[in-house]
């Protein structure tokens, strides 16, 4: 009788406490790395070099609104650019059998899988503008050289380049698991195959677009490596400002932080509204 | 969706992936070339790869990833894993906040957390007097894989019969035993696929390492960054074709064993069938 009473307490006790307690460990980890690092830039952001409280980090802020405009009108571009290329690719890819539909997402990724820095560089051969491979043949076709190499145009064609199958993915994945029957009904309905597509397809596929532009989106205002590479010394974006003022010439972190913390809040409103626009499109389609 | 794809649909979709393959193709070709000009053809040449595999930097490089990526991986895994099972244990008020912090550094830009962790390391490394090095870029990679892996795990578990478990407790398993032998079994695809994931994620990032390793420590996508901005060498074309084929061969394994999977599954549900 002893024995079994000890053995439902410690049963009920091994139910209360042990299977929680195990995600401590990844509590406190969670809570050293990653919201007291969040903290800290909330901190850097408004001081100055010797600890006191300062907004001057925003007052200097003004001179870099170039940059600013620069990184968010690229990213906005390729974003766009990426939407335009992406989304037919992503519904053909739905309309594959089985066994392509694999192939094909695996040629997607494949990509995806090698450095992306190797793969960015890899460019430069290409559209380098006194000997790249473009130009050289566009030389045999008889037309004149392009300038791309360090302008803003090669650092959009290295970000759609690296970030297109982000825009790929989601889309495909929602457009895959439309109920064929919706799409029949409406054309039993009497909707020509463009009215199909308009009213129910591309409603349907939002949630798969908006994710899409959200994970192109980040990434390209974001960006310092590609600009660095493709875009020469006059092209330099956020992500090369920030990194500037961490690792680079311009040593200062707060002046860093703060710059992060603005291009944090932008880009979070800008998440914001695109849900909201998404939830309102989601409810039109309900009703 | 499936249905027929028109011509034009191919012709899209194989301009796509020449766009999509191009720089790989040019890479490839030119690890091959004689001269040290990545644009005009010299002729073949294997120099470059012998030249890789006695260029100490790199070689170093390849290992620190290897290293980083295999010890975070499993590390995360670990804590991961745990965290997911005791996460879907807790109440809503405290599993909803725990979630919400774990989406932080999937939704954050990389450089966002790059340069958060190396303010947060410089600023301890003040006070505890270390430097930044492979112990805090082990970190940063371990705090960037493990919600990767609670992602991948915490379906497997909501899927779960919680029946099973109780089953195996009322059958006389303690709860330990219990999570051993009927619980692990159940949600192990999603370990492994997490596990996975967190590998190449390590693998692949350079912003973060970038930010945390400090000066003295490289992986494989700095010393190619740092390659980048200063020499040029066609190393780095001969570096990508390896990887290219290595990766090849591992999605190619991949994809095998899955359709051979499919199969198995196949089989066994006519057997079932027939039963």
């Amino acid at each position: 009788m002893k024995r079994n009473l000890r053995a439902v307490l410690s049963r009920a006790g091994h139910e209360a406490a042990k299977p929680r307690t195990m995600a401590h460990p990844y509590t406190l980890w969670m809570a050293a790395f990653v919201v007291v690092p969040i903290i800290l830039i909330a901190a850097f952001a408004f001081t100055s070099p010797d600890g006191g409280f300062t907004l001057r980090n925003y007052a200097s802020m003004g001179k870099f609104l170039s940059v600013f405009l620069r990184s968010f009108w690229l990213a906005f571009l390729s974003t766009v650019i990426c939407l335009i290329l992406g989304y037919p690719i992503a519904y053909i890819f739905a309309r594959f059998s089985g066994r392509w539909q694999k192939v094909m997402m695996m040629l997607i990724m494949l990509p995806m899988w090698m450095n992306f820095l190797l793969r960015t560089y890899a460019w430069k051969a290409i559209l380098e503008t006194r000997s790249g491979l473009l130009n050289r043949f566009l030389d045999l076709l008889g037309v004149a050289p392009l300038h791309i190499m360090d302008t803003p145009a090669a650092v959009v064609i290295g970000m759609v380049y690296n970030f297109l199958p982000f825009m790929i993915l989601p889309i495909y994945s929602v457009i895959v698991k439309l109920d064929r029957s919706v799409i029949e009904a409406a054309q039993d309905l009497g909707a020509a195959p463009r009215g199909v597509f308009r009213r129910v397809v591309l409603p349907l596929s939002l949630p798969g677009v908006l994710s899409g532009i959200t994970m192109v989106f980040v990434p390209a205002v974001s960006t310092f490596v590609i600009s660095k590479i493709l875009g020469g010394s006059t092209n330099i974006l956020l992500g090369d400002l920030i990194e500037m003022q961490f690792l680079g010439s311009a040593y200062n972190p707060h002046l860093g932080s703060a710059i992060a913390l603005v291009m944090m809040v932008v880009v979070m409103i800008f998440m914001y509204v695109m849900n909201r626009f998404g939830d309102g499109e989601e409810q039109a389609v309900m009703m | 969706m499936t249905g027929k794809v028109r011509l034009q649909g191919k012709l899209y979709t194989a301009l796509i992936l020449l766009f999509l393959y191009a720089p790989i193709f040019v890479m490839i070709t030119f690890s091959f070339n004689a001269s040290k000009s990545h644009t005009v053809w010299a002729g073949v040449t294997l120099d470059w790869y012998r030249e890789l595999f006695s260029d100490k930097l790199i070689l170093k490089a390849f290992y620190t990833t290897i290293a980083v990526s295999v010890i975070s991986a499993a590390f995360a895994t670990l804590v991961g894993t745990c965290a997911a099972v005791g996460l879907s244990n807790m109440r809503r008020r405290w599993r909803t906040p725990l979630l919400f912090v774990n989406n932080i550094p999937l939704i954050n830009a990389d450089i966002i957390t790059g340069i958060a962790m190396c303010l947060l390391f410089v600023f301890l490394g003040g006070f505890l007097k270390f430097k930044r090095g492979f112990g805090t870029l082990l970190v940063a990679h371990i705090t960037f894989n493990i919600p990767y892996v609670i992602l991948s795990v915490m379906p497997k578990l909501r899927q779960l019969d919680d029946n099973l478990v109780d089953a195996a407790m009322d059958l006389g398993c303690t709860w330990q035993r219990a999570f051993r032998k009927v619980m692990l079994p159940e949600i192990m695809p999603g370990i492994v696929n997490g596990a996975l994931i967190a590998f190449t994620m390590s693998i692949d990032d350079f912003v973060i390492s970038y930010f945390t390793a400090g000066s003295k420590t490289q992986t494989l996508s700095m010393a190619v960054y740092a390659m980048t901005r200063k020499r040029i060498s066609p190393e780095i074309n001969a570096l990508s074709t390896i990887l290219f084929v290595s990766v090849l061969i591992l999605l190619l394994i991949i994809n095998i064993r899955e359709i051979r999977q499919e199969e198995k599954q196949k089989k066994l549900l006519k057997i079932g069938g027939k039963i």
